[in-house]
């Protein structure tokens, strides 16, 4: 039988305040960033702290659902996306997986490792020359989600790649927000 | 049509576009996963107004929260009002940020660095 006990007390050890696995839809998201808001309400987080938390959560959610649309070749279970968002006294930490296709991880490893080489400066500028010059996706994403990130946490975005097989690989990001 | 205009929702902000004053106002949440469809109609106003602009154009932008995808749309919209300002019809965008918002606040300077614009940053109350 599944120990529910067992993920009861994982969550509880690792600070976790929300999780979900599954598809991520529309209108998932909408649930949970109304979710997200009145927890932060309830904990009187301050309004900056809110802010940030708020903006950093809309787009680390909006990476993995646009990713759904990616994943050509990755059907059945393996569509499917992971996140937790954990609260400490240090501050929050989001915590997001998906499948990935094998020939995609190494773009995606030298886009994160891009971004976390730049100083805060840098990752202004950075951003301005990709909202003015970079094309834009169909969907609206042209790359900008990763360097919002990292500008506005002001952390380096931490990440890893768990190969699963011949096809996919399993991408962990874990983001770090301080307490301000 | 002299006037455009659009509810606000969670995820989408209200605008507010009244051609015959030469006022546009974006206000709210602009965090939609598919930004370029939700300002598709807005732009199509705006490509309109811009054969015959009014001699003074105001443009508030008082946005709570917007996402990295509606940031590009925004600047397509600026772009358009730059083209109307180099035209010879002022326009002056005045971006409204929350006293204790910074990253708000450093958004519009982004835009302001890009767009030859005239840029008002106006401070408001939380």
């Amino acid at each position: 039988m599944l120990n529910i006990f067992d993920f009861y007390h994982k969550m509880e050890e690792n600070n976790i305040i929300l999780s979900f696995k599954g598809d991520i839809t529309s209108e998932l998201l909408t649930s949970i960033l109304q979710i997200m808001e009145s927890k932060m309400e309830n904990l009187h987080e301050e309004p900056k702290m809110k802010k940030k938390v708020y903006n950093v959560l809309v787009e680390c959610l909006q990476n993995l659902y646009h990713h759904m649309d990616d994943t050509v070749g990755i059907t059945g279970e393996r569509r499917s996306a992971i996140f937790m968002i954990a609260r400490n006294n240090e501050g929050y930490q989001i915590v997001t997986g998906n499948y990935i296709a094998n020939e995609n991880v190494t773009g995606m490893k030298n886009r994160l490792d891009e971004v976390n080489a730049l100083t805060k400066d840098e990752l202004k500028d950075y951003y301005k020359q990709i909202l003015n010059n970079g094309e834009m996706s169909l969907k609206g994403g042209g790359g900008l989600g990763m360097i919002d990130i990292a500008r506005k946490t002001g952390q380096k975005l931490g990440y890893h790649f768990d190969r699963i097989d011949d096809k996919v690989s399993f991408f962990n990001l874990e983001i770090k927000i301080s307490q301000i | 049509m002299e006037k455009f205009s659009i509810d606000g929702t969670p995820k989408t902000p209200s605008i507010s576009f009244d051609l015959a004053a030469g006022v546009l106002e974006i206000k709210g949440r602009s965090i939609p996963e598919n930004s370029i469809e939700f300002y598709k109609p807005l732009v199509d106003s705006l490509d309109k107004y811009a054969t015959s602009p009014k001699g003074q154009t105001n443009v508030n932008i008082q946005l709570e929260y917007f996402n990295t995808s509606s940031s590009k749309c925004i600047l397509d919209i600026f772009k358009k009002l730059e083209a109307i300002h180099k035209s010879g019809s002022a326009v002056t965008i005045n971006w409204h940020y929350e006293e204790d918002d910074e990253d708000m606040l450093e958004a519009g300077e982004d835009y302001q660095a890009i767009i030859g614009v005239p840029f008002k940053m106006v401070q408001v109350e939380d």
